[in-house]
């Protein structure tokens, strides 16, 4: 049963990333300019390089065996090379996806350690004043555009009271060897005498974007939270257990939140996606140096082979995320395993 | 619920706060730069980007000679004595002893600077020979547009410590182009060694010098890490650690030494200046500085080729609005080509003036009375001669509007647009120019000789024999009264033939943490932080 399902999953992934890469090859065919230096990100060549190009990439053949030839090519890490730098696209991502990654796995812990308790909170006194007030600033948090509050923060904390650096993760002066991309895990493993200052100094330059992130799904789960419990708290078994003189507490804890969290669960995965996208506004603004920034600084110089290449990385990465959140959520609640068809 | 987030981050602030003075001591030992612009080689030979040799020049590399800003005499630097043949045809350096090369995780010296370092690194801009010479396509844009590589006959090893440069001919500048940030010197050991594993391609990259910091790391739109020489032979370097932060966006860069990430800045915006200028803890730098700004007209391509286009494309501009909305007054309105400091300056009776009449005139003699549509290529990054071109380019295209020339403004990334320019993609663009050395040369060769054009830094793609014969004869005596005559001249020559409209002189700025000393602005060349310090 939950194979079958793990096997319908598996295959709407297949055909998600069929799309995607038929998609991505058609990019150099739609960017402006020459397509074989949209595909290869090699520019100016002489006239032996580029018949050797025209050899590797297929050119002259029909769409077809170009885009086998561009599949194999994708598997083997062969992603082009960007025309700015004149590195390895593949290599490129590699380096910069930790950051991403981090900043986006640290803002969603903050959403869920905050956001559903205090969506449990508002529940918990619906319609009296916590729940009011949590709505309401959530409301707030809600609405405000985070390239607006990531200026406002820092207007305030780094520019008024100097409290927060507003760019990088640490301070330039640290050297530290970028083994696994991911700055704490780095300065844990680097071995110097300064080894706690560059963390605290890491913490420090973590802060800003962090909340800046975190802010929208931390609103979102709060408000899906309290619906959530809410509906629970609505049915008739938990109207028994209050009859049978349970007090609010017990009902909370023992009853209403286990089935209450289950669609959180698959909305902590959903959200993944949409934090990926706000993590590209908040590298930007803070100077932080994701793949969201590179993408961007990418398009502004035309760099075809870098926006293809990132755009591929960054789908591919949120369709599995978005596929693994499904599949945990599934193993964890029976019930929706007898959908008949797949639903992302 | 933002304030409890904002409670827990107090939480963990306080704990910070605690063990700032400790991080603060650590770092004091370190330099924080912020560049704006990502450093396109790490060999000043085969480059003349300003942006990039403010990185590299002064903190990798020594020169032979150097030009002292206030007296405006050489310098001794590696060559400790320098003398010129009575025919003026040769010229003898004698070199410094003692000198090390760095010693970095890519390459160990194993002997001293001598004369060997300097006939491979000058003989590699003209000697087919050199088997460094066609490494990176033979571009050596600083040189081949003064012509030094058709100048220098052949170098001549007199001992150890004694190189002979030959001539062609006599030319007053050779000195002056021999002191620029470009003519730095490059080890010969390195380059042989990289060329016994066939790694000829790294060697402009990776770079060793003799200079007061030794390259660490670089991370393109990132950094550029420097850790001190402490084997620099002219002093003690007091600076650990040097990194450039690589901000290319000017407000961020105001913003980032307001908070202490930068502790120097490079070009801060003028318009953002009387912010700074109220903190206590931040010091601004103004100096004159040998440079001009202009608008370069791509005079190969139609309808630009057409003088009373290019003429009446230059009366519709109005230069003291700019003057007013771009320099903020912190700039000096062009008379000529030259800025008033060089000593063969010659304001222009025939400058053009703001005149939409006289531009519709033109433009309906030279058969365009409707108008047509043209582009002007903004420089996406500030520079001193230019603190703003994409808002120059929009009141240029308001003007020109008014003469029913329709304007599309293009800007690319900053190395992007050099090399485009230089392969002459654009109808016009606003540019501009920060001379080396005081010598009016470097003003002119550069920029408008044929040579230039070749080599992809004549922005107006303008080659005309008889001003290259007026740059000749100046180069070619050293009566000074005599010079000042053929330089006049060609400044005239430009404002009539206008290959490029001159808008203004800038001022160079730079910010600086009070921390911070030992740094100054010269009136030209690039930026040294050798003698930086911090409090």
């Amino acid at each position: 049963m939950i194979l079958d399902y793990i096997l319908r999953r598996l295959g709407l992934l297949f055909f998600m990333v069929l799309l995607l890469s038929i998609f991505t090859f058609s990019l150099s065919y739609l960017f402006p300019g020459d397509v074989l230096s949209n595909l290869s990100g090699v520019s100016n060549t002489n006239f032996a390089q580029s018949a050797l190009l025209e050899e590797k990439y297929r050119v002259n053949s029909n769409y077809f065996i170009q885009y086998i030839a561009f599949l194999d090519r994708i598997l083997q890490g062969d992603w082009g090379v960007s025309f700015a730098s004149g590195d390895s696209v593949f290599k490129h991502i590699l380096d910069l996806i930790p950051a991403t990654l981090e900043l986006s796995i640290y803002a969603l812990l903050i959403s869920v350690v905050v956001g559903v308790p205090l969506g449990i909170l508002a529940s918990a006194y619906y319609k009296r004043w916590p729940d009011k007030l949590i709505s309401s600033t959530a409301i707030v948090g809600y609405s405000m555009p985070i390239f607006w509050l990531a200026l406002l923060l820092i207007m305030v904390f780094s520019l008024k009271l100097g409290w927060f650096p507003m760019s990088g993760r640490v301070s330039l002066l640290y050297e530290i060897p970028a083994s696994t991309g991911f700055i704490l895990v780095d300065i844990l493993l680097a071995d110097f005498p300064y080894n706690g200052m560059a963390m605290l100094d890491a913490l420090h330059h973590l802060t800003l974007p962090t909340i800046v992130l975190a802010m929208y799904p931390t609103t979102v789960l709060v408000r899906f939270t309290r619906e959530s419990m809410l509906k629970v708290m609505d049915q008739s078994y938990i109207k028994t257990a209050r009859a049978k003189g349970l007090n609010r507490g017990q009902l909370i804890i023992h009853h209403a939140l286990r089935n209450a969290l289950l669609p959180v669960i698959k909305q902590i995965g959903l959200q993944f996606s949409t934090l990926i996208t706000l993590a590209m506004i908040t590298e930007v603004i803070f100077s932080w140096p994701g793949i969201g920034r590179w993408l961007i600084d990418s398009i502004y110089q035309r760099d075809y082979p870098a926006i293809q290449g990132g755009l591929m990385a960054v789908s591919l990465f949120i369709i599995i995320a978005t596929i693994m959140a499904e599949l945990t959520y599934t193993l964890l609640d029976p019930l929706s395993r007898n959908q008949a068809h797949g639903k992302v | 619920m933002h304030k409890l987030l904002l409670a827990l981050l107090s939480l963990s602030l306080f704990g910070c706060i605690d063990s700032k003075e400790e991080i603060l001591e650590e770092k004091s030992q370190g330099l924080v730069y912020c560049a704006e612009a990502n450093p396109v080689s790490f060999n000043p030979q085969v480059t003349t980007t300003g942006s990039t040799i403010d990185i590299i020049a002064n903190q990798l590399y020594d020169r032979l000679i150097s030009i002292d800003p206030v007296t405006a005499q050489f310098k001794s630097e590696l060559a400790t004595d320098w003398k010129i043949s009575k025919d003026g045809k040769s010229v003898t350096f004698t070199l410094r002893k003692g000198v090390k090369f760095h010693t970095t995780a890519y390459f160990t010296p194993t002997r001293e600077f001598n004369a060997d370092d300097v006939i491979f690194t000058f003989s590699r801009l003209f000697d087919v020979y050199n088997p460094y010479h066609f490494v990176g396509d033979a571009n050596y844009p600083y040189f081949q547009s003064v012509g030094l590589d058709q100048l220098i006959r052949k170098i001549v090893r007199v001992s150890d410590h004694q190189v002979r440069f030959e001539l062609f001919n006599p030319e007053s500048s050779f000195l002056a182009n021999m002191a620029t940030d470009f003519a730095v010197v490059l080890s010969k050991e390195y380059a042989m060694a990289l060329k016994a594993n066939n790694q000829e391609n790294l060697f402009d990259q990776y770079p060793v010098g003799t200079g007061p910091f030794i390259y660490k790391e670089y991370r393109r739109d990132h950094l550029v890490r420097f850790y001190k020489n402490p084997d620099y032979w002219k002093h003690e370097v007091a600076l650990e650690q040097l990194v450039y932060d690589i901000t290319p966006n000017g407000t961020t860069r105001i913003a980032k030494i307001l908070t202490k990430e930068c502790d120097v800045t490079a070009h801060p915006s003028s318009a953002q200046l009387s912010i700074l200028a109220q903190r206590e803890d931040i010091n601004v730098e103004k100096e004159t500085n040998l440079n001009i700004g202009y608008w370069a007209f791509n005079t190969e391509r139609p309808p630009f080729d057409n003088l009373k286009v290019r003429q009446a494309l230059v009366h519709a501009i109005d230069v003291d609005k700019i003057m007013q909305a771009v320099y903020y007054g912190n700039g000096l309105r062009a008379q000529s080509m030259l800025p008033p400091t060089s000593w063969a300056f010659e304001p222009q009776k025939n400058m053009p003036t703001f005149d939409p009449q006289l531009a519709k005139k033109l433009l309906t003699e030279a058969g365009f009375p409707k108008g047509f549509n043209m582009s002007i290529w903004a420089m996406p990054v500030s520079r001193i001669y230019n603190p703003n071109a994409r808002k120059m380019a929009e009141l240029m295209q308001s003007d020109l509007s008014k003469i029913g020339v329709k304007v599309n403004i293009v800007e690319y990334e900053w190395n992007t647009f050099i090399q485009r320019i230089g392969e002459h993609r654009h109808d016009s663009v606003l540019l501009g120019w920060a001379a080396d050395t005081p010598d009016p040369d470097n003003f002119f060769s550069p920029l408008l000789s044929c040579t230039a054009t070749f080599s992809g830094k004549n922005p107006a793609n303008w080659c005309n024999p008889e001003f290259d014969l007026l740059l000749t004869k100046a180069l070619d005596t050293t009566d000074l009264n005599l010079r000042k005559q053929y330089y006049d001249a060609a400044q005239s020559m430009i404002i009539d033939q206008l290959p490029l409209y001159p808008i203004a002189h800038g001022m160079r700025f730079q910010a600086s943490s009070a921390e911070v000393e030992g740094i100054t602005l010269g009136p030209f060349g690039a930026i040294s932080l050798a003698n930086a310090r911090k409090k």
